[in-house]
């Protein structure tokens, strides 16, 4: 069977998917309703009252972070993108909406790691060339800028050197005229060494470096995003008082809020998820409430969701075998694994996350489908002229 | 005193405490007590016995302040104009689906019965046979209240969910749901003064109060923005302001995406699917599901699973050596972590070895490994740590031992703490134990040639 996106960019082709087809709760016992009378109520008329919506305005509000630098701001990019600026969290509509959208990129790998089968599907004819994969995730499945992970820096890998890396960091920039963001390997000395390479020599393009962590020294990987004028991703492992330690030192050392953002870690779907969305959620009513640290735009790296077997595993290997339900009820990866990621995501927008680092090109689609609503100021449709009680007759 | 302590850190039940509650002499008491408690969402219980529901009962808006209470109970909906076989089909798929994960049966709740036809008489009937056919608690669908009560007089004593009492039908419905003591969804769409007005009317003047809010699950275009925002307005209003009018569970219908399909079916699945779990995270005490598909529903299960674990306890298992099966001195030794989500699928993945393991689960602090790794919480010492106060070291004669393939940059480091010890890096993903156990393994302590290790084939391996 085959799935059919319209394109999400102008002038792009539609893109295909092959779905292949393949034949505890708390007991809370309940305390007995008040005595209700007996005889025919009296009361003929509704009471009326009104809903008031419980307005809060908060003392806090995040800072606004652009990606990307055009000519006249001193870089190359035909596209930028702001975050942050929100003054409440998401869909409290009645507090405030989002100024921006949230902002999509798709991750690219100088050297491919292991990847589950649907996202390798997608990007097979690109693996081995980074630039021809960045591009296709700008031109053909609508992402708003590529994520370039610089994994084999490591020198337990391919330790290409932080020159060669600027080279292709360069390449990309020459490929696209979105902003990039820049993905070290994890190591913390060799990160430092390859983004203050690139921060170099793509001065003034605004780019996002992620990330700094709390094993590497701040001030030194700070500097350079000061110097040549780009943004940081601060990352902290789900503890809010390393991320707290982390903004704080980042900002201590002189990076403004309005180039640095905060990932908190993401657990993909049922693996650990429910820490990341208390700690998105921790951070940002804290930002909201007036702690200046916290203050800054969130990301996530949604393509954790593929770690999910749930996700990437064949139904007829996830389903139990006694699974009453048939096995293709299970749905192919080509579908589960895209709802994983994007409900990942979604779930952390929800949270104030608003830089998202996906894989998968339906997932994408999914999340924008949702995630775009969180900046909308005035709906389409008032919601009189959309009928939900219907449902309750449907045919289907 | 402690019993009080446990209680008033919602690590007890009050039920516990039986003679408050079967003891006529506490009778003042327990009503009072009752008031005290209630929390500022009402817990609505629907369906009676062993398969009955609690709904809502939240006490905060965030988890992280407490714990959210009542997972969202999950419906999936038939009609009475359904061929029979249909209808048995989802029926039997509500009553039988069962998905094993942490340690717990993830399963569905409910099943909504909505009347089409509009005549009382098939609903009656359709009512009837759903529930000879389920022990799963009802939701009955009308606006009619001729055709709730002919439902109700068949199966009214079963505690179902009356929906709906809306803003044309609440003089009616609202004498059916005290004439048969039954709970009632108060249903009106987009209007959140009208949603108040007939909760606080049944209270007020009926003495109803068990009941849920219905404030209406738009879907189409856009509208889902003001969906979201309607449940975040009704749950602060309730939790943060305290309006009693509006302290009752939320019901949430991802079904009518239904209303406005797309050309694909697949892609209105998509969105029901996304719907329910953004519904979810927006405070939705209670779903109503429309497709039978498992993979339409997955995220939603799993994801209940984990926002609605205590998140002052993460789940996590003890450290120490486990035993799989009856492991020998010849057993292959394993390590992990104690998150109970590692723990339980690479246990369970151990299982299907053809011979008995040791597993040394070492402190992880209750995180996967992956993110202990990075966050240094799964390091060499804890490793070695474990290894060494097991006393597994006189239990085993190969001397080595399998890490997972996520803490792999820490062999090097284990390998000159544990000295003339083997350090096998292992799979990423525990479902490729039995491959590398059996291919790798064996042949590295026990084969004729040494082989390298060679990790099983990429597409078992996520990202």
């Amino acid at each position: 069977m085959k799935v059919s996106l319209e394109p999400m960019v102008q002038g792009a082709q539609r893109t295909e998917f092959l779905i292949p087809i393949i034949p505890t709760a708390i007991t809370q016992p309940v305390t007995a309703p008040p005595a209700a009378p007996v005889e025919t109520p009296k009361i003929i008329e509704l009471i009326k009252t009104d809903f008031k919506y419980p307005v809060f305005q908060y003392p806090g509000s995040i800072a606004e972070v652009q990606l990307g630098a055009t000519k006249s701001e001193g870089g190359s990019r035909g596209r930028v993108y702001k975050i942050g600026g929100s003054t409440a969290l998401p869909f409290w509509r009645f507090d405030g909406v989002s100024p921006h959208l949230p902002v999509v990129a798709l991750d690219t790998f100088d050297l491919a790691p292991p990847l589950a089968r649907p996202v390798k599907d997608a990007y097979k004819d690109v693996l081995e060339d980074p630039v021809a994969w960045a591009k296709l995730c700008i031109d053909k499945y609508g992402a708003d800028l590529p994520s370039i992970h610089l994994v084999s820096t490591d020198p337990g890998v391919k330790n290409t050197s932080a020159t060669d890396a600027a080279k292709l960091v360069e390449n990309v920039l020459q490929a696209v005229d979105t902003p990039v963001i820049v993905g070290g390997s994890g190591n913390p000395q060799k990160d430092m060494e390859v983004f203050n390479k690139i921060a170099e020599v793509t001065k003034g393009e605004h780019l996002v470096f992620s990330s700094v962590t709390t094993d590497m020294d701040i001030e030194k990987t700070v500097k350079p995003m000061i110097q040549y004028n780009h943004d940081l991703v601060a990352l902290a492992f789900m503890d809010i008082n390393q991320a707290r330690e982390l903004c704080r030192k980042s900002q201590e050392a002189g990076l403004p809020r309005t180039q640095l953002i905060l990932d908190n870690t993401t657990g993909g779907l049922g693996y650990g998820i429910e820490y990341s969305f208390s700690i998105f959620q921790r951070t940002r009513f804290a930002a909201l409430m007036g702690e200046e640290v916290f203050q800054v735009p969130l990301s996530s790296a949604s393509t954790n969701a593929w770690a999910a077997r749930e996700a990437w595993q064949k139904p007829e290997v996830l389903a139990p075998s006694e699974s009453a339900a048939p096995v293709e009820s299970w749905g192919p990866r080509e579908l589960r694994g895209p709802i994983w990621e994007a409900t990942t995501a979604l779930v952390l927008s929800l949270c104030g996350a608003e830089l998202f680092m996906m894989m998968h090109p339906l997932a994408v689609k999914l999340f924008r489908d949702f995630g775009t609503l969180v900046a909308k100021s005035q709906l389409q449709k008032t919601l009189k002229e959309i009928h939900p009680e219907n449902w309750v007759t449907m045919k289907t | 005193m402690s019993f009080a302590a446990k209680l008033v850190e919602d690590r007890t039940l009050a039920e516990k405490c039986t003679p408050l509650f079967t003891e006529p002499k506490y009778k003042e008491k327990l009503k009072k007590y009752v008031e005290v408690i209630r929390p500022p969402v009402k817990t609505i219980q629907v369906g009676v016995g062993d398969n009955s529901v609690n709904v809502g009962g939240k006490v905060v808006m965030f988890r992280h302040d407490l714990t959210w209470h009542n997972p969202t109970p999950l419906a999936l909906d038939i009609h009475d104009e359904m061929e029979d076989a249909v209808m048995m089909e989802k029926v039997k798929f509500v009553n039988d689906f069962k998905f094993a994960r942490i340690g717990a049966d993830l399963k569905l709740d409910m099943i909504a019965v909505r009347s089409v036809s509009g005549s009382p008489e098939k609903f009656c009937r359709t009512v009837s046979r759903v529930s000879q056919l389920t022990e799963k608690p009802l939701i009955l669908c009308s606006y009619n209240s001729e055709a709730l009560e002919e439902a109700l007089l068949a199966v009214g004593a079963k505690r179902p969910l009356i929906y709906a009492v809306t803003r044309e039908n609440w003089r009616e419905v609202g004498q059916l749901a005290l004439k048969y003591k039954c709970p009632i969804v108060v249903s009106a769409p987009g209007d959140l003064s009208t949603l108040k007005s007939l909760a606080k009317t049944l209270r007020e003047g009926y003495g109803i109060d068990d009941i849920v809010l219905d404030p209406g699950t738009y879907v189409e275009g856009d509208s889902l923005a003001e969906t979201l925002s309607n449940f975040a307005a009704l749950r602060r209003a309730a939790v943060e302001n305290g309006d009693f009018d509006v302290g009752y569970p939320l019901m949430g219908i991802p079904a009518t995406v239904w209303l406005s399909p797309d050309k694909d079916e697949i892609s209105t699945k998509l969105r029901e699917s996304i719907v329910s779990s953004l519904l979810m995270s927006m405070y939705a005490d209670l779903l109503v599901l429309h497709s039978l598909d498992v993979w339409v529903m997955l995220s939603s299960i799993v994801w209940r699973q984990s926002v609605y674990t205590d998140p002052r306890t993460p789940p996590s298992v003890k450290p120490g050596i486990y035993e799989i099966g009856k492991p020998d001195e010849n057993a292959p030794l394993l390590v992990t972590g104690n998150f109970a989500l590692t723990y339980f699928l690479v246990k369970e993945d151990i299982n299907k070895l053809k011979d008995p393991a040791w597993l040394l689960v070492a402190d992880s602090e209750a995180t996967s490994i992956e993110s202990a790794v990075a966050g240094r919480k799964f390091t060499t010492e804890k490793m070695l740590d474990g290894i060494k106060t097991s006393g597994i070291m006189n239990k085993i004669k190969h001397k080595s031992i399998i890490i997972p393939g996520y803490a792999a940059r820490l062999s090097g480091e284990l390998e000159d703490g544990l000295k003339d010890w083997k350090v096998l890096v292992g799979p990423r993903d525990s479902s490729a134990i039995k491959d590398f156990v059996e291919k790798v393994w064996k042949k590295e302590i026990y084969g004729e040639e040494l082989v390298k290790a060679t990790l099983p084939t990429e597409s078992k391996k996520p990202s």
